[in-house]
């Protein structure tokens, strides 16, 4: 079970897109509850596609599951937008309103824990 | 409408900025039951959702459900008490419910502004700077012969672009992807890049330094460039320009990979003063890949109604323009307002989730046909129609050329437009009898 470093980058998908009005719905959340990463990540970490990780920068943690997408350069990690890559976005918006939604520096790591959904993330119930 | 099996046709898609209105829908009775031609994102949209049924105001921690009325009297009693209310989204409705929106920042003496700061604001600040080199889609499709998406990938985020207006496209001048060349940029290997001709692929953060060294070799500067910038070599730079400078007409498609990455608008500015400068050599244009379908009409109508596109501050009594202390994001991190009204957009999905968290201290007014997280925060929900299937209005392609929606079927929710008419009416009758 090991860890890795990268760059997280966040942003549109189709089934995101697809369900971003549809928020309180397993698929929204099937559908960006996710980390994208090459195969030879995923080996590094010593999980299995479908599996949970924890993706952790210096402003938060989200558990999300693992997924191969071959296009990611290795350390180059990928969650779709919405508020699982928000839960570890900072909030520093560089003077002109724009936090830093890509290129975040991020520890991925294997979890045991489970993936929330929206109101469980969000603390209202 | 009657029972009766109905297609609609030119139906415009409220989904993405490509605004496409060549859709077609199926209707029985008031039910629709297919739509064609459409994207899964646009599909998906129009054949609906999980909606909010009712108007709703949170009384001791829960739900209670009560009229529109009842839902829009809260409403205006708390903006019309409040003393800096953030308005924020306004990407997914018309601009009729837009301009009302302005008008009621304007009497509440709040801060308006919409989704743009977290997508393309960064695109629009810089065009403010140094301009706008852009062109009609309608142009792309007839006339570009080299089609680059930097930071974008319209495959998932903009399906029929390709087919409609850029790539595959055919046009007066091309006859589709058999004429044209794509190029895409990005820090992965996307869908979109899979198609590509030539797939660049640069490290995250360095589009900035990339677009420096395109116009150093553009301007015969080459020797002092590195051998290798963001990932790429000066040797594919060198290649690039050369493929660039042969092009008769050139597009440049830009993407949240350089508005929301590190150097945000300079990387923007950078960008289009290439473009500029690649006009000596072919007709080179740029245009944003606006997300929310009607994004580009919050800036259209904030512009002309307040002379800014977005981030405008009414307290001193007159619009005010600074982005970065009028941003939304800006605003609740600073723990700045009073009130908190959502409209069409999810803030709290939407938001860094330390920027979110003030939201909890203060009343939020939610107005959106969808429950979303927004929904767990509010303490007022008024639920609406959805623009372009329930109620007609006006919207912005990303190429700032306006079309009008279409109503596709009747509903029982207030539109936008017909919400902050009544809600600013209330809130001027409670400002002039106080």
């Amino acid at each position: 079970m090991g860890k890795i470093n990268a760059k997280l980058i966040s942003g549109r998908t189709l089934d995101q897109g697809a369900t971003l009005e549809n928020k309180m719905s397993t698929e929204f959340v099937e559908a960006t509850a996710i980390c994208e990463m090459n195969q030879k990540n995923l080996d590094a970490l010593g999980v299995s596609e479908g599996d949970n990780v924890e993706v952790k920068t210096d402003f938060g943690t989200a558990v999300v599951k693992a997924k191969v997408n071959e296009g990611n350069p290795d350390h180059i990690v990928f969650v779709p937008m919405g508020p699982y890559a928000n839960a570890v976005t900072g909030p520093e918006c560089g003077g002109v309103g724009m936090p830093i939604y890509k290129g975040i520096n991020a520890d991925v790591l294997p979890t045991d824990n489970p993936v929330l959904d929206v109101k469980k993330l969000f603390g209202v119930i | 409408m009657s029972a009766e099996n109905t297609t609609v046709t030119d139906v415009v898609c409220p989904f993405c900025g490509s605004l496409c209105d060549d859709l077609e829908v199926e209707v029985e009775g008031n039910k629709i039951v297919k739509v064609k031609k459409a994207c899964k994102l646009g599909k998906s949209k129009i054949m609906g959702h999980q909606r909010i049924e009712t108007p709703m105001i949170r009384e001791d921690g829960e739900f209670k459900e009560v009229t529109y009325d009842e839902a829009i009297d809260k409403a205006a009693q708390i903006l019309a008490d409040s003393k800096r209310t953030l308005s924020y989204g306004w990407a997914s409705t018309s601009c009729e419910a837009i301009e009302k929106g302005i008008h009621l920042s304007e009497v509440v003496g709040g801060v308006i502004d919409s989704t743009a700061s977290v997508c393309h604001g960064p695109t629009v600040l810089a065009v403010q700077g140094v301009g706008s080199p852009g062109c009609t889609l309608g142009e792309v499709k007839n006339r570009a012969d080299l089609v680059i998406f930097w930071g974008s990938n319209p495959v998932h985020a903009h399906p029929r672009h390709q087919a409609r207006y850029s790539y595959n496209a055919k046009g007066f001048f091309s006859d589709g992807k058999e004429d044209r060349t794509l190029m895409v940029f990005d820090v992965r290997k996307t869908k979109t890049a899979d198609k590509a001709d030539e797939f660049v692929q640069v490290e995250p953060g360095s589009d900035y330094k990339i677009f420096s060294a395109m116009r150093t070799i553009l301007s015969g500067n080459e020797d002092v460039v590195p051998d290798e910038v963001g990932g790429v070599s000066k040797e594919k730079l060198i290649e690039i320009i050369e493929m660039m400078k042969k092009a008769k007409f050139g597009v440049i498609f830009g993407g949240l990979g350089i508005t929301q990455s590190r150097c945000r608008y300079k990387n923007l500015e950078n960008v289009i003063s290439f473009v500029d400068e690649m006009n000596e050599h072919a007709k080179f244009t740029l245009i944003a890949m606006r997300g929310h379908y009607n994004i580009g009409g919050f800036g259209q109508v904030c512009a002309w109604e307040t002379g800014y596109p977005f981030a405008v501050d009414f307290s001193r009594g007159y619009a005010w323009y600074n982005p970065g202390e009028a941003t939304a994001v800006d605003v609740l991190n600073r723990k700045e307002c009073d009130v908190v009204l959502a409209v069409a957009a999810d803030p709290v999905s939407n938001f860094p989730r330390a920027s979110v968290e003030y939201m909890r201290e203060v009343p939020v007014i939610q107005v959106d046909p969808y429950p979303n997280p927004t929904t767990e925060f509010a303490d007022v929900v008024i639920p609406a129609a959805v623009a372009g299937v329930e109620a007609e209005g006006t919207a912005y392609r990303m190429d700032s050329i306006s079309i009008r929606m279409r109503k596709i079927i009747d509903t029982k929710f207030l539109s936008d437009e017909e919400i902050f008419e009544k809600i600013l009416n209330k809130v001027i009758e409670r400002k002039e009898g106080a």
